[in-house]
């Protein structure tokens, strides 16, 4: 069976709405393979807008490593604004994919990266424009199986009246584990159903199968008992990790779209997984063990990419570019390698500390000296004890007074508002941090025009972190402390001019608290938010607060709970959390204690440095961190022909 | 505290080419930012020695001309880019051309001959091809005899500060109509003033003035771009070009 291009029927739509390109493909890089050729047919979406989804690394590597079997062809979409999805619906015109504009109803599978929870009402929409079935158990043979990942899906609860499978942890290998599956079941003639092929499913190392497990619940609204309804399938549902990520060198040929993006470079992955052990941070708990790519590896991984897309700027990507062990060596011999031809290399965001600028001015000698970026998190001492991110206020403006000193005019500092323990005070020293960075910056550089950009997020509370039992703080308490802290800031006209504060309100964080912790009755709320008309939630112009409420207050008024019973309630020791039965490797027990050292305020080293300290991922999962240095460098390319 | 680049100032511009490229098939979606982007990294990836700018933020020296706007579909869009090397024009139309994506194709190249005056300035007029599904050729051709019979014809045109009448009679050389495939085509040609008079605003002029409303979209193709002839036609604007060098290298004008 064949499928038809709906290009044709939504070419007239493209002559009407916002920013066409977005939807035709055709991006450098991209495959289009024939339909028949193959046996498994992935569309692989990312729910948030083109110009957001594009640029996203997992997809990307799972985009090539799906097309370069031969049994297999993977195709992207992405969410639809509204402009066009009205039309679609106008015109009867089905969710399509980019590159052959074929309609993602008629994939095998419907492979969708949750980066964020806030893009669970862009997969209803989806699923909904596809013609696909809302429900999961309301479909048949016929329809994709709709298959979560990313971050997000390690507590897929919320949506899981929605997804057929979750998979945790890394997907270049699961991704062919899957195709192997559905391909032995379609040959087989799809013995058994959907049912079978999703019992199939589970049984793949990392596969989560919703429908699989039954949720009771006591009577104060906790659960009661997560217990699996069949006995073929596994008892919890462990994570994927790579181990050598030399041996996936993804994306090679990177995505380059002719629309504009927000990443107007490419990305190099120089190592997965963090052991830093900052407390709020999901990614580096869910990620671990650290594993490196070599400096050879990243070498020719640059060379080849830039070669592939004419990008003009190389990030070195990670959760800490700085911690890798040769990246001392990595960022002088990449520099002495593209000398003279205006490529720029950056670091992503980094840990406050005298090294980092050391890079900095390594990776940018070749001209651009912008702007640097760095994440103390915590506004006072304390509170980075807290959180496990431990710098001095000392070292903090020194670090930043180098970076003016050394050419840099525009410095960034994130910070959180919002942690656990975090009274008033903690936020207000981020106004005496960032006066006192322009004041000894302004010293140090003997100019007036530096400037510091004091960017704040809400936090949320995670799962498999040692804050999932944390209360969120309301939405009130995060205005208010922003508030103060913006007054603080303006008081002193002469220095208040030199910063620049960026936050956003309390409100969407606590959806994404609900999101975050939620369970399966959450989905509820998704839905009748969706049916109200919500999506796009992380676009401020389509977030609606008020949707999101009204529909949590009726939608869980009838479990009894409400949207603080999710968000503000700190959890106690043993209840049952939603994603106890998927495991991140993280030791419960650990993770608990590691929560009491925080409000204790003691402090965790890095065990890549210090030791082993038991957090249970090296021997649940079989793996071990994979460090260097490895000794190699990095020899002169061939100049190019200038 | 001014920081200067290390090291030399770049190499200087030692040669210009000037191509000629389409926008065809989807990509007639891309907006002018979309294919300046695609083009200067086709550059890149095409190794073409580009001459930079000199600063902090060298840039590659490129001029962009009169793009046809975002959905309509091109034969004829113009650029001129400096050299820091010489290069044979055909080699680097080749090489560009298959770094960039299918449906911008690079047609032409050719090296400006010094002393042949300005690109930009070659480039006053377009002849348009709008394809009409749906709409009556003889509904059309009566639509555009009131229209050429008019003195002036204004359309209020949206811009960066709200929205502006413009005559959009004044701007029409000729129009006439054609069918092809059962389907109505307006061949129009048009002279580019500022505000530049696009199709969709000759398609609002026919609406305003003999009440056409077409029942499906419009496909407009810009087929040529150049100075408007004597003849009313429009002639290619390489011309020059290729008649300068050809004298220099002693070789027979190619057209
Ligand atoms: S098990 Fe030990 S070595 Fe492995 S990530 Fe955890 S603390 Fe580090």
């Amino acid at each position: 069976m064949t499928v038809e291009s709906l290009y044709p029927r939504l070419e007239p739509l493209l002559a009407q709405v916002q920013k066409p390109i977005q939807y035709v493909g055709g991006e450098l890089n991209a495959q289009v393979k024939p339909w028949d050729d193959v046996a498994v047919h992935w569309a692989l979406m990312y729910p948030d807008a083109y110009e957001v989804g594009l640029p996203n690394q997992g997809l990307m590597i799972l985009y090539e490593v799906l097309n370069e079997r031969a049994d297999a062809l993977a195709e992207r979409t992405y969410a639809v604004w509204p402009d066009l999805a009205g039309l679609m619906r106008e015109h009867g015109v089905g969710q399509f994919t980019v590159d052959a504009h074929r309609p993602v109803r008629e994939f095998d599978l419907l492979g969708v990266s949750f980066a964020t929870e806030l893009g669970y009402t862009n997969l209803l929409e989806a699923l909904d424009l596809a013609g696909v079935p809302l429900h999961a158990v309301d479909r048949d043979e016929s329809h994709p199986v709709v298959v979560a990942g990313g971050h997000a899906a390690f507590n897929p609860e919320p949506v899981s009246d929605f997804v057929d499978c979750a998979v945790l942890g890394d997907g270049e290998q699961v991704v062919g584990d899957i195709t192997d599956v559905v391909a032995a079941w379609k040959d087989q003639g799809r013995p058994g159903g959907r049912v079978e092929l999703l019992a199939r499913l589970s049984r793949v190392d990392g596969v989560y199968v919703p429908r699989f497990y039954a949720v009771s619940y006591a009577a104060d609204g906790t659960i009661a008992e997560v217990r699996r309804t069949r006995d073929d399938v596994p008892a919890r549902v462990g994570k994927r990790t790579v181990m050598d990520l030399d041996e996936w060198p993804y994306p090679k040929q990177p995505l380059v779209p002719l629309a504009e993006s927000v990443h107007e470079r490419m990305s190099v992955e120089i190592f997965r997984g963090c052991t830093r052990g900052c407390r709020f941070c999901q990614a580096g708990m869910i990620t671990r063990p650290v594993r490196e790519r070599t400096i050879t590896g990243i070498g020719s991984m640059v060379d080849a990419g830039l070669k592939a897309t004419g990008y003009e700027e190389v990030g070195l990507l990670s959760l800490s570019s700085a911690d890798h062990s040769e990246i001392g060596q990595l960022a002088k011999e990449l520099a002495d390698r593209y000398e003279g031809t205006n490529t720029g290399l950056s670091l992503p965001s980094t840990r406050v500390d005298a090294f980092n600028v050391t890079l900095a001015n390594e990776l940018s000698r070749n001209g651009r000296r912008s702007g640097l970026t760095f994440a103390p998190e915590g506004g006072s001492e304390r509170i980075r004890r807290v959180i496990n991110k431990t710098v001095s206020k000392e070292d903090l403006v020194r670090t930043v007074t180098t970076a003016y000193a050394n050419g840099w005019r525009q410095v960034k500092l994130y910070f959180m508002c919002g942690l656990p323990t975090e009274t008033d005070e903690d936020v207000l020293e981020i106004a005496e941090l960032a006066v006192e960075v322009i004041r000894a910056g302004r010293e140090a550089s003997g100019s007036k025009d530096i400037r510091c950009t004091v960017s704040i997020g809400g936090f949320v509370p995670k799962p498999h972190t040692p804050f999932q039992w944390a209360a969120q703080a309301s939405a009130e308490t995060i205005d208010h402390r922003l508030r103060i802290l913006r007054e603080a800031i303006n008081a002193d006209r002469r220095i208040g001019r030199s910063i620049g504060l960026r936050y956003h309100d309390g409100k969407p964080g606590v959806i994404e608290g609900l999101l975050s912790r939620g369970d399966r009755r959450v989905g509820k709320v998704i839905e009748r938010v969706w049916r109200d008309g919500g999506h796009f939630d992380g676009w401020s112009e389509h977030f609606s607060y008020d949707r999101w409420q009204t529909a949590a207050a009726e939608e869980l008024a009838a479990f009894g709970l409400d949207l603080a019973w999710f968000t503000t309630r700190e959890r106690t020791e043993h209840e049952v959390l939603p994603w106890d039965h998927l495991d991140s490797g993280l030791d419960k027990e650990w993770l608990w204690d590691d929560w009491q050292d925080a409000i204790s305020e003691d402090e965790v080293g890095d065990c890549r440095w210090t030791g082993c300290y038991d957090c249970g991922v090296c021997p649940t999962m079989g793996t071990d961190i994979q460090i260097g240095p490895t000794g190699r460098s990095l020899l002169p390319l061939t100049p190019v022909s200038r | 505290m001014a920081r200067t680049p290390d090291g030399p100032p770049p190499p200087p511009t030692v040669q210009k080419l000037r191509l000629r490229y389409t926008k065809r098939g989807p990509l007639r979606f891309a907006s002018h930012r979309d294919l300046a982007r695609a083009l200067e990294r086709a550059l890149r990836r095409a190794q073409v020695p580009m001459a930079f700018s000199a600063g902090f933020s060298p840039h590659p020296k490129i001029s962009y001309m009169g793009a046809a706007p975002t959905g309509a579909a091109s034969e004829a869009e113009y650029f001129e880019i400096g050299l820091s090397a010489r290069r044979d024009p055909e080699q680097v139309r080749a090489a560009l051309d298959a770094s960039l994506p299918p449906g911008i194709d690079v047609l032409e190249c050719v090296e400006a001959v010094e002393g042949s005056g300005s690109l930009a300035d070659r480039l006053d007029a377009t002849r348009w091809r709008i394809d009409l599904p749906g709409v009556d050729a003889d509904q059309l051709s009566a639509a555009v005899q009131t229209f050429l019979a008019q003195e002036v014809v204004l359309v209020a045109k949206r811009t960066k500060n709200g929205t502006k009448d413009v005559d959009a009679r004044e701007a029409v050389v000729s129009a006439a109509v054609a069918v092809e495939a059962g389907c109505a085509i307006l061949l129009v040609v048009v002279r580019q003033l500022t505000p530049t008079v696009r199709p969709d605003d000759v398609m609002a002029a026919l609406a305003a003035v003999a009440d056409l409303h077409p029942p499906l979209p419009a496909r407009a193709v810009r087929e040529a771009q150049g100075r408007l002839d004597d003849s009313g036609d429009v002639a290619d604007p390489l011309g020059p070009d290729r008649v300068a060098s050809s004298r220099c290298q002693g070789e027979p004008a190619q057209v």
